[in-house]
């Protein structure tokens, strides 16, 4: 395998979802090819700090508005019914 | 891959003064865990009439609409319109909802599609979820040096959230969508085709692209030689 074909194969490698075939050449291929290795090793980082950030708060004034418009939706669509 | 685990913030459940479906439990942190076994049933009962189940699914699925708003948008008034929108819509619309796919998924469909057309209205003609001609850049095998073990540790917290906010930004829509269905959300490459109404291969194309690009941005931040 070349490094080529690791990017190409990269996606489904990080997913684990690789045929283990092409599996077994790609990990032969970074057990040779540093930067092929610092590639995966930091695209794995990316993916696991943004999974590991801190989540997007939602608001208490957010979340009583969306609360208020859905309570207005149930008490109309009550009054059509 | 470790699969992206979201944190769960305890938020007290609101109630419409309706006597409550099922008793509420937080969300699991894997989108793909994330809808229980009951969610057919609170959809089948809603569709019937009884709002406290689509309360707990508004409950539910919340948090989730409206981290996804922010993150397309990168905009808090966006992202309620957005979440709002999404539940309002979904609540309007749910008797077309055939159960062909998982109320989340079609719920995410639709905030997805509202959170685009935000973006469509700020940036006429720049907003397309086709693939572009060229996006101007290779971000293949470009500055390749090593992270470290823990490259994030490295900032505070509020630091870190403002990098990924700013790279996460700068990403095409058409990658970031991708990227964040599939990496953030955890949802499957097959739904994340269904919501976006594209191929698995381009699904596929595109998350490649867009870690890469990510993985590339980061770079700057997370190399050995700016954080030692």
């Amino acid at each position: 395998m070349n490094c080529k074909k690791v990017i190409l194969e990269l996606t489904s490698y990080l997913d684990g979802v690789l045929e283990s075939g092409v599996r077994i050449d790609l990990e032969e291929h970074l057990a040779r090819c540093t930067d092929c290795r610092i590639v995966v090793d930091t695209t794995r980082k990316t993916i696991q700090i943004f999974c590991n950030s801190e989540p997007v708060p939602l608001p208490d004034d957010v979340r009583t508005r969306l609360h208020t418009a859905l309570l207005d939706r149930f008490r109309r669509n009550s009054k059509t019914t | 891959m470790v699969p992206c685990q979201m944190s769960v913030t305890s938020y007290p459940k609101l109630t419409l003064g309706v006597q409550r479906f099922v008793s509420a439990t937080e969300p699991k942190p894997l989108a793909s865990t994330v809808v229980r076994d009951d969610e057919a049933q609170l959809v089948s009962a809603a569709k019937a009439g009884d709002v406290s189940a689509f309360e707990e699914l508004v409950n539910r699925y919340e948090r989730k609409i409206f981290r996804l708003g922010m993150n397309i948008t990168q905009n808090r008034e966006d992202a309620e319109d957005v979440m709002q929108d999404a539940f309002l819509k979904s609540y309007q619309n749910l008797d077309r909802f055939q159960g062909d796919s998982r109320f989340y998924t079609w719920l995410v469909r639709i905030a997805v599609n509202e959170a685009l057309m935000k973006l469509r209205k700020r940036r006429p003609n720049q907003v397309s979820l086709d693939e572009p001609l060229t996006d101007g850049e290779d971000p293949i095998f470009r500055e390749i040096e090593d992270w470290g073990p823990s490259p994030e540790k490295k900032f505070a917290q509020t630091e870190l959230n403002e990098i990924l906010t700013q790279v996460i930004g700068e990403l095409d829509p058409i990658f970031r969508v991708v990227f964040l269905l599939r990496d953030v959300e955890g949802i499957s490459t097959e739904e994340t085709a269904q919501i976006l109404g594209i191929s698995v291969p381009a699904v596929k194309s595109r998350l490649l692209r867009a870690r890469l690009k990510l993985r590339q941005r980061l770079n700057k931040h997370f190399r050995r030689s700016e954080t030692q």
